[in-house]
């Protein structure tokens, strides 16, 4: 791609990914209105469009993101500075369509059967355009309209199977934990208002140099960490995350887990990086150590907890709560005049866990399709049966607890470098410590799969193509990340370097 | 390119035999790991670099390639070999297809999966001892810990599962720990690292007044630190008293060829690593703590011994003494001579081969009679005269008795050692361990191959070894031990 093409396309064009997710949205509910009963033509005309829309958007990302679209000649602001587009909101728009796309296609024999597939994959794509607009926010009142935008149709979808209890309730309780975070982020939002006058984050950093209402903007800078650490499932508002894993349908689970995490931490980074700089803020509140304490909680929290389930499901949801801790660890390693490196590493370390850990969750959505069972045990002498996808969920675990199988190593450990350079070293030890304790509970699901005997025997009557297609190609994504590894890193590092 | 060739030779014949059918999983899996073999061999035969690559010494089959941008840093493809790696990339390859062959009889189920998850091993070893910049050099070095569960975890004893487990988080902890070290000692020189290749790193550590104090701490300090982060880190590998428990229980649940690989190659990692990152890069370090480090050495050597010989399972007698012989390798390389270090080398080297040949005698042995304690069996010699003489000559070879690798290594250690700065008290009582070593080697030879015969399980052993795979076995071992009084001479 020239500059010349580009120079073609008026700027608006920038929100592209976002528009073609809420125009697919919009198009599956006419599709679905006009024959509301889907047959299996019908069926495959949904699928067909929601692929084919979710993969342009992934498409049309990856395409500006290496034409240098808002990079090249500076980020392209848009809508008097409330959205802009960068390196950073095209790198996040590429995580979150790619998972899209992977849930979708399992969501092709997931959901099959069901007469409200077209809600299901409106809901999806609604969701996704929020969590890209998120990634463009670039002020108060964008990033609070593209989070509501996200969270709503996020209820909905873990409530999806509305005849299970389970699901139902994880839905009440992620609204529940949701609103109150909303709440708190909204009051901050004002309390952030109320002193410096503005809603775009630059604005917001130059006018807190000069006041000095500094109590009322610690109140309101700590209040929305709170938000934030909803959306990202971070401590102390990570009670949702277990339960609405747990009970969602597993695609969503994945959806939930890996894009709706990447959209928290893109607003989280833009909005301290650029809104309250850590050399404006210093003397008003030290975010940066507030993230570290959130970060070494989190990551303990969530991989203690997950060591102690027996339900797989589960235990995936409690290891995305430790995560969401390693991430922090970019957040809590920023300094005064540091460079792109932190922030670059939790991008990377973001799109590398959106293929791995949507992948062990679709997973999960196979082992359901099949009807195998929920805990470990259940999951004895799976390998034999099924070897490609469990060769697949070897590698998504093996990933996922940073050894060298997949691109979860690299950008893991480069994660950990980023806190040795801010000479957190002993933050990297807590977190290397947390990671080798992962890797207890990641290898008893390969231990399960390949080693241990299974008690009875069961049949697995067919293998549905949709859900073993995204599996295929997230493994395959994250081993070949490990070679590739150069491509994002480069990205992220680019687009991380010109924010700060 | 060679290196290359070699690593991707592996590979590949790893995702064939993989895919192979069972039945011939196991001769197929021999035949392709004669590649790596002969590949390895030229390279050692066109080979004309020599020392330390680190210090300045020469570098062969080199390649670099930029791999990964990030911010201000890079890393890199590189790879080569010098006088250090050379050797163990030829005891790699020769101990895999040993261990290969041995495989063909002990294991009787799923052998695509055995025979690919081996040769997938060997890509992860030749790996770390080729890389040359630390990440990639890490990811062989984690690499290897995944086929080495499996291995254990699926094809070995009773214990296997607990066994594996416990190996495959113990080291990964210590391998994490070791990163913390080293990214410590690179951060703290500033800007004026940009890649973490390890000939670089390891030139710019011994330019006085490059590392500078982080977080409040002086230069010396964080040295101090970043060593003993990456001391800790391969002490576990080696493994160091008292960090040595995940061993015994992995070498005797793991299967036989297994076990080879294990003792031969994977030990060697833990010292190969000590060598190239904390002895070449914070000699200062050394100096200072020479002392204390001989002291964990000296413990090994001792502690090892006095374990093998409190044992009446041959696995764990072969097990505990190479604890015993690492303490060796570490006390020539905390001696830092030429000598010493030289030693040490060959030491590993050594080790590698009579341990390797030693697991192999017991898997015969317990293949033929199902029990490896020493009081169930005696008299073994009467009917296996071919196995027990194999064991005898590699018991010779681990007691040092000379015209035996192992004689050659433990003199070179104590020549070194006698030499250096530190106190020659540590030689002195680390030579008892040769006595503890003859103790324990000679009464378990007395007591299962010498005497009547007489065997508690309730299996007939053939007077001769008739089979195939026994033959095999023998010339196998044959030539392993061949190979090691070979290069003994060659020093």
């Amino acid at each position: 791609m020239t500059g010349a093409t580009l120079l073609e396309l008026p700027e608006y064009a920038a929100v592209a990914p976002a528009v073609i997710m809420i125009v697919t949205a919009l198009l599956l509910l006419v599709i679905d209105s006009i024959s509301p009963e889907p047959g299996e033509n019908d069926r495959l005309a949904l699928n067909a469009v929601a692929i084919v829309g979710a993969v342009t958007a992934l498409s049309v990302s990856a395409w500006f993101l290496v034409a240098g679209t808002g990079q090249t000649e500076g980020p392209i602001s848009l809508f008097e500075g409330a959205l802009v587009v960068d390196g950073m909101a095209l790198f996040f728009s590429i995580i979150v369509s790619s998972v899209t796309v992977l849930v979708l296609l399992a969501g092709y024999d997931y959901a099959a059967g069901d007469r409200y597939q077209a809600e299901y994959q409106t809901l999806v794509f609604l969701a996704a355009s929020g969590m890209i607009l998120l990634g463009m926010a670039n002020s108060f009142v964008a990033a609070f309209l593209s989070l509501e935008l996200a969270s709503l149709p996020s209820y909905a979808l873990v409530a999806y199977l509305k005849h299970n209890r389970g699901s139902v309730e994880a839905g009440l309780k992620y609204f529940l934990v949701g609103a109150l975070s909303s709440a708190v982020m909204l009051y901050g939002i004002s309390l952030v208002y109320g002193v410096t006058g503005t809603f775009q984050f630059a604005a917001v950093a130059e006018a807190i140099a000069d006041t000095g209402l500094v109590g009322i903007l610690g109140v309101g800078i700590v209040m929305i960490v709170g938000g934030v650490a909803f959306k990202t499932a971070s401590v102390p508002f990570h009670f949702w995350a277990p339960e609405a894993y747990e009970g969602a349908p597993a695609p969503v689970s994945a959806f939930i887990s890996s894009a709706s995490k990447a959209a928290g931490f893109v607003l989280a980074f833009r909005l301290f990086v650029t809104a309250f700089p850590i050399g404006v803020v210093e003397g008003v509140v030290d975010w940066t150590l507030l993230f570290l304490v959130l970060s070494i909680v989190t990551m303990t929290l969530g991989n203690f907890a997950a060591a102690t389930q027996e339900n797989v499901k589960r235990m995936l949801a409690y290891s995305s709560v430790g995560h969401a801790g390693y991430v922090l660890i970019a957040l809590a390693s920023v300094t005064t005049g540091s460079d792109g490196y932190a922030l670059g590493a939790g991008m990377a370390h973001l799109l590398v866990y959106g293929f791995m850990n949507t992948g062990a969750f679709l997973f999960i959505a196979l082992t359901e399709y099949w009807d195998v069972g929920r805990t470990f045990e259940d999951f004895n002498g799976l390998g034999w049966e099924a070897p490609v996808a469990c060769v697949a969920m070897t590698v998504f675990m093996f990933s996922l607890a940073g050894l060298p199988l997949g691109g979860g190593f690299v950008s893991k450990y480069i994660l950990f470098g980023a806190a040795v350079r801010s000479g957190l070293w002993w933050l990297a030890v807590i977190a290397a410590i947390n990671s080798a304790l992962s890797l207890y509970y990641y290898s008893r699901v390969v231990k399960a799969m390949w080693i241990d005997d299974p008690e009875g025997s069961f049949e697995i009557e067919s293998y549905p193509v949709g859900i073993y297609a995204a599996i295929v190609i997230a493994a395959v994504v994250t081993v070949l990340l490990l070679p590739g590894f150069g491509l994002v890193s480069e990205h992220a590092s680019a687009a991380a370097s010109a924010l700060v | 390119m060679w290196i290359e060739a070699l690593i991707l030779s592996t590979l590949v014949a790893s995702g064939i035999v993989l895919l192979a059918p069972n039945r011939y999983a196991g001769k197929l899996a021999a035949a392709l790991s004669l590649a790596p073999l002969a590949l390895s061999g030229i390279m050692w035969l066109n080979y004309d670099a020599a020392g330390n690559a680190l210090l300045g010494g020469d570098m062969a089959y080199e390649t670099t390639t930029r791999w990964v941008e990030f911010a201000s840093y890079g890393l890199n493809w590189h790879v080569g070999v010098d006088g250090i790696s050379m050797p163990l990339i030829v005891l790699t390859t020769i101990l895999t297809t040993l261990a290969i062959v041995s495989a063909w009889t002990p294991i009787d189920t799923r052998q695509s999966q055995f025979y690919g998850l081996v040769l997938f091993l060997q890509a992860g070893l030749l790996g770390v001892f080729t890389a040359l910049d630390f990440f990639v050099w890490f990811i062989f070095w984690e690499v290897v810990l995944v086929p080495m569960y499996f291995l254990i975890a699926i094809w070995g004893g009773p214990r296997r599962k607990y066994a594996a487990i416990k190996f495959f988080v113990y080291t990964n902890i210590a391998s994490l720990i070791m990163f913390v070290g080293f990214l410590t000692l690179v951060f703290s020189m500033g800007p004026s690292v940009r890649a973490i290749d390890l000939t670089q790193v390891a030139q710019l550590v011994r330019t006085p007044g490059v590392v500078e104090g982080i977080a409040g701490f002086s230069p010396n300090t964080v040295k101090l630190f970043a060593f003993t982060l990456m001391f800790l880190g391969f002490a576990v590998k080696v493994p160091i008293v008292p960090f040595h428990t995940w061993l015994p229980d992995a070498h005797v649940e793991a299967p036989t060829p297994v076990s080879v690989l294990l003792a031969g190659v994977l030990l060697k990692m833990g010292t190969y690593a000590l060598l190239r990152f904390n002895f070449t890069m914070l000699p200062g370090v050394v100096r200072d703590y020479a002392a204390l480090i001989a002291v964990f050495a000296v413990v090994s050597v001792i502690y090892g011994a006095l374990l093998a010989l409190a044992q009446q399972d041959l696995k764990r007698i072969v097990a505990y003494s190479s604890i015993s012989s690492m303490g060796y390798v570490i006390l020539g390389l905390v001696a830092y001579t030429t000598h010493g270090v030289g030693g040490a080398t060959f030491q590993m080297l050594s080790h590698g081969f009579i341990s390797g040949l030693m697991f192999m005698v017991v898997g015969v042995i317990y293949n033929e009679t199902h029990t490896r304690m020493v009081g169930d069996m005696s008299g073994m010699a009467d009917r296996m005269p071919w196995t027990v003489g194999i064991f005898v000559a590699a018991a010779f070879g681990y007691m040092g008795l000379p015209l035996m690798s192992g004689f050659a290594g433990e003199v070179l250690v104590f020549l070194g050692s006698f030499d250096s700065t530190i106190s020659p008290l540590f030689t002195a009582v680390a030579m008892f361990g040769i006595v503890i070593v003859a103790g324990y080697l000679l009464w378990a030879m007395q007591r299962t191959l010498f005497g009547p015969f007489d065997l508690e399980t309730e299996y007939e052993i053939r007077p001769r070894p008739s089979t195939t795979w026994h033959r095999w076995w023998c010339c196998c071992s044959v030539w392993s031990g061949w190979v090691s009084t070979l290069t003994s001479s060659t020093v």
